[in-house]
């Protein structure tokens, strides 16, 4: 085996193996700092090691008795004057790795417990993207543009609150499972947003990185929790909203709307796995939730060849049914944006106006009223909505945007 | 463990005697399920005084150490398995003595 190959082998074990390695460590040594060390210690065992010995056959397998060898270790270190006893006791433990639904199951504990509502949400995503996705704490703070002593303390400060307020390292009970996984994917659509509308003057207008990252920890939510149709329902939102990831900056570093992208430069396999969860969540029979909903509103844009085929009354009746479920001014805004489609931009502007009291610091809002402004000639009303919503907006590809079209106003 | 489940309030001893009845039965439930450790409440900070014997005389203050306009009017100290039954439990104690409350563990 040459050294790329190797190089890939690493990588690979690398994001298959890290969760299950931490929380097998955490479920056995019940404690977050000593599992992210000790993995952490036997990948970095593994980048010294494998080139030479040639890498294992049970990748997986090594990662976890070395990282269990180093977790014992540093217990032994810190518990130098620790009687005999407890160190035969963490010896005897020293168990081969359970059957795979066994370790499945810990991850999911691992996840749960990182996404713990008693937890900020900033600190929930910093660590479940240590601990669950194993990204470094230099990589969580460049993804995040704050200093990595910030996001390091912030990662340090929770493993100690976990340990201290004994926040259990288990799936929740049936009763309270809804309102969990729906903060964890609380989590995991923050993280996805993050990528796909990064904030800052600095930043690439998509972070790639991030957005596949979201994508491929909820698709190992999903395989854990197969049954929960929030979890597809999300999972395919990102999917279908990744897809056309290519079409929605242009060349210039301008943001594309829905309307003018490319079609043809879609992923056709992202929105075919999307289009295919939705269809499973139709085909449940069970009422959706939002995520679900918004997905279903993706796979009606994504069906559609060209703008003009687009359903746009069955976009409008499935907004009517996440106002229902969520009747926040956002989605409010976004229902009058489809209404526009319908009934004209004045009949959409009149709904846009009612949320001012509640959307006036929301770029979008601005934005919106822009773009009807607009469509209807009143461009001296149009340019003043552009410039607050340039004034408002944080992602450089849509100022840039929004630049061009407050400029070309007549 | 053992968490400290503090109610915060602006004023002491006013509990409608609809939230005296709900928090006496809260405690019984605490009792009866084995979670109950010690509860009561407490008088306004007014009548507190700060006491410092690390000289070589005590010294009496009049008044609370920190005064704030919110401050910790009651308590209970519950036995809980982990912060997941700790909290469900000081949510039961928020809705029955209708304040808010705070979950700290003892160490």
């Amino acid at each position: 085996m040459n050294g790329v190959d190797v190089q890939e082998a690493i990588t690979w074990a690398h994001r298959e193996e890290w969760a299950r390695v931490v929380a097998t460590l955490t479920r056995r040594f019940r404690d977050l700092d000593i599992a992210e060390e000790a993995a952490a210690e036997a990948f970095a065992t593994a980048v010294e090691r494998w080139p030479a010995d040639g890498v294992p056959p049970n990748p997986g397998a090594w990662l976890t008795t070395t990282a269990n060898r180093k977790a014992i270790d540093r217990i032994r270190r810190e518990n130098k004057r620790d009687d005999k006893q407890k160190e035969a006791q963490l010896l005897a433990d020293d168990d081969p790795p359970g059957p795979l639904g066994a370790i499945d199951d810990e991850r999911l504990r691992l996840i749960f417990t990182c996404c713990h509502p008693s937890l900020a949400m900033e600190t929930r995503v910093a660590l479940t993207l240590r601990m669950v996705g194993g990204l470094t704490v230099p990589e969580i703070a460049r993804a995040f543009l704050v200093q990595e002593a910030t996001k390091g303390q912030r990662i340090t400060r929770a493993k100690a609150k976990i340990k201290a307020a004994g926040i259990p390292y288990r799936v929740p009970s049936a009763e309270d499972l809804p309102a969990r996984v729906s903060g964890v994917l609380a989590v995991l659509f923050l993280v996805f947003n993050e990528g796909y509308l990064a904030t800052g003057p600095g930043t690439d207008p998509v972070r790639h990185d991030l957005t596949a990252e979201a994508i491929r920890l909820t698709r190992l939510v999903r395989a854990l929790l197969p049954e929960d149709g929030e979890v597809a329902g999300l999972l395919a939102l990102m999917l279908l909203t990744e897809a056309r990831r290519a079409a929605r900056v242009s060349a210039s570093g301008e943001l594309v709307t829905l309307d003018e992208q490319d079609r043809g430069a879609w992923d056709v396999a992202l929105i075919a796995d999307g289009h295919q969860l939705v269809r499973e969540r139709l085909a449940a029979g069970v009422a959706p939730g939002r995520y679900q909903i918004l997905a279903a509103i993706n796979a009606v844009h994504t069906s559609a060849r060209d703008v003009r085929d687009t359903d746009w009354s069955q976009v409008v009746a499935l907004y009517d049914q996440l106002v229902r479920l969520d009747p926040s001014p956002i989605i409010a805004l976004n229902r009058a944006i489809a209404v526009a489609e319908i009934d004209g931009p004045e009949v959409a502007l009149a709904a846009v106006d009612r949320l001012e009291s509640k959307l006036a610091a929301y770029h979008a809002y601005h934005a919106t009223r822009a773009d009807l402004l607009r469509r209807l000639g009143r461009s001296r009303d149009s340019r003043a909505a552009y410039d607050k919503a340039i004034e408002l907006a944080g992602n450089t590809a849509e100022i840039a945007y929004l630049a061009r079209r407050r400029d070309q106003l007549g | 463990m053992q968490y400290l489940v503090s109610v915060i309030d602006d004023k002491t001893n006013s509990a409608t005697s609809d939230e005296m009845a709900a928090i006496h039965a809260f405690n019984d439930r605490l009792k009866a399920e084995g979670h109950w450790v010690f509860a009561g409440g407490l008088a306004s900070p007014s009548s507190a005084t700060v006491i410092d014997n690390r000289g070589a005389e005590a010294m009496f203050t009049d008044g609370p150490f920190l005064e704030s306009k919110e401050y910790l009017a009651g308590f209970w100290v519950m036995e809980a398995a982990d912060l997941d039954v700790a909290l469900k439990l000081a949510a039961e104690g928020s809705r029955a003595c209708n304040r808010k409350v705070e979950v700290r563990p003892f160490l």
